[in-house]
């Protein structure tokens, strides 16, 4: 508490005004405190780390602890600093261009997302959809029923795959005693594993904004262009699915950015096959020890990703102004 | 013309040039951004009067109440509230309770703790708590519900503990903002009669910000009629629909048929108004209003009477033809177009429960008024 | 009500939900499974379960993430709220646009970037890896998303309650912590729930900024996974699941019994 506040409080002496001046104060100073307090939480353990990042990402590798050199600092003052500069290098950068395995991790990442944020939208769209249309009673559970799974462990249902993907796993005992394949299909391993991973981990991510610009609809529009002569198919296209575009957009977001730099459903369900960034620059940090590598990796992931964060931001702005 | 008083009869100390102000708006200015929802605007309000701010939604009204009580400040001007200025002072200083338009009761709290909410803020002591707090349930009759929750209670009850809350503080001046808005018709019209009885009896003073003109009328002492954040006329109830000052508050309260035209000859207290066509009005309310000025003659249904034929030694009778009826039940309302296509309402009381209406559409029909019946609007 | 919930809507959520949910239920079912295979029933047992409990590894991993979770939860619910009053309350102050992006960010970032910047951070600043590194990482993390669930509610929230308790004459701090702090709690817990349940699975960050005897349990998990999978950790899981399942279970029931009961209410109200 500010002194103001606290004389305020505490002084008998103080007349009237004085004492509603200072407890004035005191509550503008409260006021900065409540933008304050979480505001340089997230500059020091938010936005500061991306700076250590950068910096890092300029550094060569040494055997050391830490495993780098130079560490960019003031502390030679702004002669020091300068000679410093001179030390930084862009050679990591230069190493991630010219090795093909991190170019193609890159670009596989950024495709395998593509392709499972569409998959995850096919599969959720007609769940959210079947949710919207369900009697009213019936969607509240409906919708636990979706969050749920997303209260329960990531790495727990990534791992509830492995069981069933596997060559002796369940699927491959269901398909072979049923008769449809002869041979076991080898699906763990591959990216049809890491498609059905992703799909799964993030359908509530689809569903949920799906859902609420579906449930927001009113239905009388349908039936408003039913009246003027469109068939329902017709009066999908033509109502339904642009009325919901923002929960599609939201839902896509939230699904393909950190799929990009997904990391658990690589690593188990991908094997050692398969070619993502954020195993990459796991394996680059954990196994090789190189810091100032994985670094720069991050940085070109984030750079790949600010233009869909920055459009994450703009839409969740947006929705927040259409509550309001 | 004889003047139109207040209901009270005894009460008007708006005509007393010894009355002290109790609540001053003096040019008083509130922007937002670019818009300025209050205009240079000055009002004066006394010690126990019950006070209408009346206007269509967006004009300013409600600002207005929100700068009395503290929760906006006006970019310019002063507002006094019994000789003090109420510059800078928070709204939890300030001496003055507002009844809000959603209530605004605090969803957590039992009705008993919301009425208790107040008193609690002033450090009384709990027994005088508790006092007061029967005391308002009664006045409200609302002593079963003390325990309840806001949710447990109908729209009714809830308008009254927000009535009892507010009102609980013993505040000099309490505001209410649309205070019967969310009520149906019905009961809408019983707690006016309460809420009259309840200033009575308190003897506090009432501001009320309002869109319903009934309303305005049955309960108001006075009342502002505001648009585009200005005092378009503060009167009587009586004085606002009977000597309107201008066309827009003679438009705005009531219905109201309205003849432009030039005065053509005018002296004291009477004259003729030339309203084209063909048609001119003889009136003996010609105000200050000189020859050749441009006006409006504004003359309400209830005063037009309709008849098959010209009566006889009618000042002003304008024929026309019949051309819409309305029965509405106590009265009914005549359309008749003029000839020059001018359409007059006029309405007529149903005194007797079966009458035979001579009249039907498309009938000629005579419009005929008394020369005392309208008012001339310059403005 | 509903002319349109066809049999193609009912096809869709029922296939859906057994997509979302079969994988766990299979996951359960073999941690009694008696055999050591994991996809080959060989009858019931419960003796995984035994050996979880006297596998001490495991029963240290669980006691840290408890920890981590309780403290991480309970700062970040303080943040998150003060940060969701940031923004809805105060619309125009410098740096706002940052803010936001700081809040919301994280909400997407890939959490190996996260992980990477904080460990570097830590690092840094000459802070050792271990059960305060985890527990500062978690409360960034999940303080976004309690910010999100409370700012939802601020949203909604009707500022004519807090006026008329100034009216009243309470002053903004106490009406504060009287009216808006009351009101808005329901979302307060709930956004305590999630940042709870957020650092009690989460594997990426904890990996990267936590040392030597800190490990968590997802950790844990994970590498035993990397070896196969085991009956054991199905037990493991099982248990982490149903803590989590009727947490969120009774937590929501409670919620329907308390809107159910205000329905009747309103509507005993109505009537007289």
């Amino acid at each position: 508490m500010s002194n103001a506040a606290v004389t305020a409080a505490t002084s008998s002496r103080a007349t009237a005004a004085d004492k509603s001046a200072l407890a004035r104060l005191g509550e503008a100073f409260v006021g900065r405190l409540v933008i304050l307090i979480p505001y340089l939480w997230l500059v020091f353990f938010f936005l500061v780390p991306f700076v250590i990042v950068f910096k890092i990402s300029l550094s060569q590798t040494a055997i050391a602890i830490p495993p780098y050199t130079p560490v960019l600092g003031f502390g030679d003052g702004l002669a020091g600093f300068f000679a410093q500069l001179n030390e930084l290098s862009i050679d990591n950068y230069t190493w991630l261009t010219q090795d093909a395995l991190y170019v193609n991790a890159y670009v596989t990442s950024v495709i395998v997302a593509a392709i499972s944020t569409v998959l995850t939208l096919l599969v959720g769209y007609p769940i959210a959809y079947g949710m919207a249309r369900a009697p009213a009673m019936l969607r509240p559970t409906l919708l636990m029923l979706v969050i749920l799974p997303f209260w329960t462990s990531f790495l727990i249902r990534v791992y509830a795959w492995i069981g069933i993907l596997k060559p002796e796993g369940l699927l491959n005992q269901l398909l072979l005693a049923t008769g449809v394949v002869s041979q076991p299909l080898i699906i763990l391993n591959t990216y049809t594993a890491i498609f059905i991973g992703i799909v799964y981990s993030y359908l509530p991510f689809m569903v949920l904004p799906l859902y609420s610009s579906l449930e927001k609809m009113d239905y009388s529009l349908i039936e408003a262009a039913k009246d003027l002569g469109c068939p329902p198919t017709s009066a999908f296209w033509k109502i339904t699915f642009p009325l919901s575009l923002p929960g599609v957009i939201a839902g896509c977001l939230l699904v393909f950015i950190p799929a990009v730099g997904e990391f658990v459903i690589p690593d188990l369900l991908g094997g050692s096959q398969t070619l993502m960034i954020g195993k990459t620059l796991w394996n680059e940090f954990f196994a090789n020890r190189d810091w100032p590598v994985s670094s720069a990796v991050a940085v070109i992931l984030l750079l790949l990703l600010i233009v869909p964060i920055m459009l994450f931001q703009r839409a969740q702005a947006r929705a927040q102004e259409q509550d309001k | 013309m004889k003047s139109l008083g207040s209901i009270r009869r005894d009460f008007a100390p708006w005509n007393d040039p010894n009355a002290k102000p109790y609540i001053q708006f003096d040019k008083v200015t509130k922007k937002f951004g670019d818009f300025t929802a209050v205009n240079n605007l000055s009002l004066t309000i006394f010690e126990r009067e019950f006070f209408a701010l009346l206007g269509a939604s967006g004009c300013g009204k409600s600002t207005l109440l929100r700068m009395l009580a503290g929760f906006e400040e006006p970019t310019a001007g002063r507002i006094l509230l019994d000789g003090q200025d109420l510059r800078g002072i928070p709204p939890y200083r300030r001496p003055v309770n507002m009844m809000f338009q959603s209530y605004a009761l605090f969803p957590h709290m039992t009705v008993e703790n919301n009425i208790a909410f107040g008193l609690k803020q002033d450090g009384m002591p709990k027994p005088e708590i508790a006092a007061r707090v029967g005391e308002m349930l009664k006045l409200v009759k609302l002593e079963q519900f003390a325990k309840r929750k806001p949710h447990q209670l109908s729209g009714g009850q809830r308008q009254r503990v927000a009535l009892a809350r507010s009102v609980a503080k013993r505040p000099k001046v309490l505001l209410l903002d649309e205070p019967l808005g969310a009520l149906d018709k019905k009961l809408r019209e019983e707690t006016q009669f309460e809420l009259m009885d309840l200033q009575q009896s308190l003897g506090l003073t009432f501001v009320v910000v309002t869109h319903d003109q009934e309303e305005a009328m049955t309960m108001a002492d006075r009342i502002a009629i505001i648009d585009k954040g200005e005092v378009m006329q503060v009167a009587t109830p009586a004085e606002v629909y009977e000597a309107p000052g201008s066309r827009f508050v003679a438009g705005f309260v009531g219905n109201v048929n309205m003849f432009e035209g030039k005065i053509a000859h005018g002296e004291a207290g009477a004259a003729s108004i030339d309203a084209g066509n063909g048609i001119t009005i003889r009136t003996e309310h010609a105000g200050d209003a000189a020859t050749g000025a441009a006006v409006a003659f504004a003359i309400r249904p209830e005063k037009i009477r309709i008849s098959s034929t010209r009566p006889a030694g009618a000042v002003n009778a304008i024929e026309g033809e019949v051309y819409d009826i309305a029965y509405l039940g106590d009265m009914t309302v005549y359309h008749v177009r003029l000839d020059d296509g001018q359409v007059v309402r006029a309405s007529t009381m149903n005194a007797a429960r079966i009458t035979e209406d001579p009249l039907s559409w498309n009938d000629r029909a005579w419009v005929s008024f008394r020369p005392d019946a309208g008012v001339v609007l310059t403005r | 009500m509903n002319p349109t919930w066809s049999r193609f809507n009912i096809t869709s959520i029922v296939l859906g939900f057994a997509f979302l949910y079969l994988p766990i239920v299979l996951l359960v079912v073999f941690s009694f499974n008696e055999s050591k295979l994991v996809t080959v029933w060989g009858g019931f047992s419960t003796k995984w379960y035994v050996s979880l409990f006297h596998n001490q590894g495991l029963m240290d991993a669980t006691w840290v993430t408890a920890r981590v979770a309780v403290i991480s939860a309970t700062v970040a619910t303080l943040l998150g709220t003060l940060a969701a009053l940031t923004l809805t309350r105060y619309t125009r102050f410098k740096g706002r646009t940052l803010f936001s992006g700081m809040v919301f960010a994280p909400l997407v970032m890939p959490e190996v970037i996260t992980g990477l910047s904080l460990l570097l951070l830590f690092v840094a600043v000459g802070l050792d890896r271990g059960f305060v590194t985890v527990t500062l990482a978690h409360i960034t993390l999940t303080m976004c998303f309690v910010a999100v669930v409370v700012q939802s509610r601020l949203i909604t929230f009707d500022r004519s309650l807090e006026e008329a308790a100034m009216d009243l004459g309470a002053p903004p701090v106490k009406t504060f912590f009287q009216i808006t702090l009351p009101v808005i709690m329901p979302a307060i817990v709930s956004g305590w729930m999630l940042a709870f349940t957020l650092s009690l699975d989460d594997l990426v960050i904890a990996s990267f900024t936590s040392g030597p005897g800190a490990t968590t349990l997802p950790m844990k998990i994970y590498s035993q996974v990397r070896l196969g999978v085991t009956p054991e950790i199905n037990a493991a899981c099982t248990i982490l699941i149903a803590v989590v399942a009727v947490g969120v279970i009774i937590a929501s029931l409670a919620n329907k019994r308390r809107e159910v009961q205000r329905q009747r209410d309103e509507q005993a109200a109505q009537r007289g």
